[in-house]
């Protein structure tokens, strides 16, 4: 039986062939003689059992189910195509993935505090969350603007605030990701310049912008350009850094967003790849080698709350990435074909009831991107329900991934999933129905055409509803919210009291007015008017984004160039 | 005698993206068999109480997830109240604290619907709001 099984996964045909049908036979024995009986005295608990994403579950897993599968093809060794196992061949075993607690609120110094306090507890990666004002590139004294400065990210006008925002972090140690899309490249040059100031020149800055505008059309809204030109422009921020900031990633192609928007775990793989695609095709559309930009695009993934389901979907995606590189664009460099991933545990997973409950769920959602093989991970604070983490709870979020990479032993072997029959028939699966929609978009004309028909919108939006029903039919237990609830204040305790401080929106709206004051004006409108000439053209508008930086124009300056040469995208309202 | 359809208008102020809640209840309320009307992102006060009025709306649902429910719930109600249009129903969604709850019923909202909230419980509170203030 062992060595039958062991064929079964082999590549002759007709060893596996019958294997798979002894397996298939044994199994088949074992229900009627123990199943059956069994089933008589203990009932199964509920009549179906699916995935958080609703693909069926059987009662058990054998090889049966992974009849087909060849080892070498699906699943192979680390560090190697399809890189289903990891891209790197040691793992953890050599180098532990980056802590990377995202951060961000009011203005730059009080973001600051957060880093280096976050570093002192052993963080080892940074991320900035922008406020809102910043992500739609509108000054902090934009009419729209001012009930939200600094509210649910930090507050970033100009090249001033990143000067005090990074102050003290060595940008070409530390490596530090921007939650920032649509005005990606303004902040990537704040971020370069900033760099230079410190004395780190252009070829050792580390880091990462996120970029992704495809996921703001489907899911998370902050977008401020039509598709096309907001393709465009990754692109060029993609091919300035591959020239001038080889160690820097220009983009962060995220499924967070679009799972936390209601989809389920195949459509977060399915649209995100084929975000990432896009910019990979539009690239080569420009006349790019096929190797030039796909090295440095990396990935965003959420893990939701399905143990074995986020452990598969982590493993397909490097799979499905690997074989889209290679066999659909044609790229020839293994790097361009790797998959490195950042993760961060569900938001949406969170309850405002009995809060300390979340340090539980986040512990099993980042054990899950352990064993999924990401390369950095934000846990969740227990308070994110309500509010920017308080230091307390962030700490804890914190501890939770050094428990899970010194304590627990998930952290010695690569990918020791690997082979559970079940977690493969997953991975599997979840690949294939992966694939069928990101067909089914190739066939609509592509991500772009999908997205101003509303048809990603409307699947998520539908998933999002699907899961609300079963929440409230009961048919999804939520813990302290529909079931085991208790009556409480719907208070937190004092000791995770947090609050932006008031004054910041005054405080930010006098410098950026002293910033302006102080600049050459001449200066800031010789940049501008030739960003938009560059814009018009279709030359590269990065380095004329640069000279806009330094010359401290601010980002709605800069922004406002763009709406005047692209227009601003108005979204369908699909429910 | 009034129309028997319940005619909600549910809005997003400011710049807020996160609209899965918005999209959620607009849903549910349409299942429920009103009139929704969803104005989608990005809406300023005026343009929120120009819908509900336009729209001739018994209900305003706001949906903010960015913290800045205190400013808009201000802004809102003085429009509501300045163009004779404090008769509607005004509720709010999202992550509100407690804490801030009694300054924004002090401002006009009649109920705050917070994280965990069942679409079941608003639609309820909904129908019994008409059924008690439209009566014919």
């Amino acid at each position: 039986m062992e060595t039958k099984v062991t064929s079964a996964t082999g590549k002759d045909g007709r060893d596996t062939d019958a294997a798979v049908e002894a397996i298939a036979q044994a199994h088949e024995e074992w229900r009627r003689a123990v199943l059956q009986a069994s089933l008589q005295r203990f009932s199964r608990r509920k009549p179906g059992f699916a995935t958080l994403s609703g693909i069926p579950i059987n009662d058990l897993y054998t090889p049966a189910d992974l009849g087909h599968q060849d080892f070498a093809r699906d699943i192979g060794f680390p560090g190697q195509y399809p890189y289903t196992r990891g891209v790197h061949a040691t793992m953890y075993r050599s180098r532990l993935w980056t802590i990377r607690q995202v951060a961000g609120f009011g203005s730059a110094e009080d973001t600051n505090q957060r880093y280096k306090y976050l570093l002192a507890h052993g963080e080892t990666g940074l991320s900035t969350d922008f406020d809102l004002p910043t992500l739609l590139g509108r000054d902090s004294d934009h009419l729209l603007a001012m009930a939200e400065v600094g509210k649910i990210g930090v507050a970033i006008d100009t090249l001033r605030d990143a000067h005090i925002l990074w102050d003290g972090i060595p940008l070409g140690e530390v490596s530090t990701s921007m939650t920032i899309t649509s005005p990606a490249f303004v902040l990537t040059a704040m971020y370069e310049a900033t760099a230079a100031a410190q004395g780190v020149s252009a070829d050792r800055v580390t880091g990462t912008a996120q970029a992704d505008i495809l996921k703001e059309y489907t899911a998370q809204n902050e977008y401020i350009y039509p598709p096309e030109p907001s393709v465009r422009l990754v692109v060029d921020l993609m091919e300035y850094c591959a020239r001038r900031l080889p160690r820097f990633n220009p983009v962060s192609v995220s499924g967070y967003h679009i799972r936390e928007a209601g989809a389920t775990a195949a459509q977060e793989l399915a649209f995100t790849l084929a975000d990432g695609y896009t910019y990979a095709k539009a690239a080569v559309d420009r006349g790019l080698d096929v190797d030039a930009l796909p090295p440095r695009i990396s990935f965003f993934f959420d893990v939701h709350i399905d143990f074995f389901e986020e452990i598969a979907k982590l493993r397909a995606a490097r799979r499905i990435w690997a074989r889209m590189m290679r066999e659909k664009l044609g790229a020839r460099d293994p790097r361009s074909w790797m998959l490195r991933m950042h993760c961060q545990t569900a938001g949406v997973s969170l309850t405002a009831q009995q809060v300390e409950n979340n340090i539980v769920r986040t512990t099993v959602e980042a054990l899950a991107a352990v064993l999924g093989g990401t390369q950095s991970l934000h846990t969740n604070s227990m308070d994110e329900a309500f509010q920017i983490p308080s230091e307390k709870a962030i700490k804890i979020a914190v501890r939770t991934q050094q428990i899970l990479a010194h304590e627990t032993g998930a952290a010695d072997v690569v990918d020791p999933l690997a082979g559970s029959y079940y977690v493969e028939s997953l991975t599997n699966r979840i690949e294939e129905e992966a694939w069928s929609l990101m067909n089914e978009i190739e066939r609509r004309g592509g991500m772009v055409a999908c997205i101003e028909a509303g048809f990603i919108q409307k699947q998520i939006a539908n998933s999002a509803a699907d899961f609300q029903r079963a929440v409230e039919a009961g048919e999804q237990t939520i813990v302290g919210m529909n079931a085991y609830v208790e009556e409480e204040s719907g208070e937190l305790s004092d000791d995770l009291f947090f609050q932006v401080d008031p004054a910041t929106t005054e405080r930010q709206i006098a410098r950026l007015r002293q910033v302006r004051a102080e600049r050459r004006g001449a200066d800031v409108s010789r940049a501008l008017s030739e960003l938009k000439q560059a814009a018009k053209n279709g030359r590269n508008i990065m380095p004329s984004v640069t000279d806009a930086v330094t010359a401290y124009a601010t980002i709605g300056e800069i922004c406002d160039v763009l709406r005047e040469v692209f227009g601003e995208y108005k979204a369908l309202s699909i429910f | 005698m009034s129309d028997p359809i319940i005619r909600v208008v549910v809005a997003k102020p400011g710049m807020d993206g996160h609209d899965r809640g918005a999209k959620i209840i607009a849903r549910a309320f349409r299942d429920a068999g009103m009139e929704v009307i969803y104005t989608g992102i990005f809406q300023t006060p005026e343009q929120i109480v120009s819908a509900v009025i336009q729209e001739d709306a018994d209900v305003l649902g706001l949906s903010i997830l960015s913290g800045a429910h205190v400013h808009y719930a201000q802004e809102i109600s003085r429009l509501l109240r300045e163009q004779g249009a404090d008769d509607v129903l005004f509720v709010m969604g999202g992550t509100i604290s407690k804490a801030d709850r009694p300054r924004l019923n002090e401002l006009g909202v009649a109920a705050v619907f917070g994280p965990g909230a069942r679409t079941g419980d608003v639609v309820k509170f909904v129908r019994d709001w008409a059924a008690e203030h439209r009566a014919a």
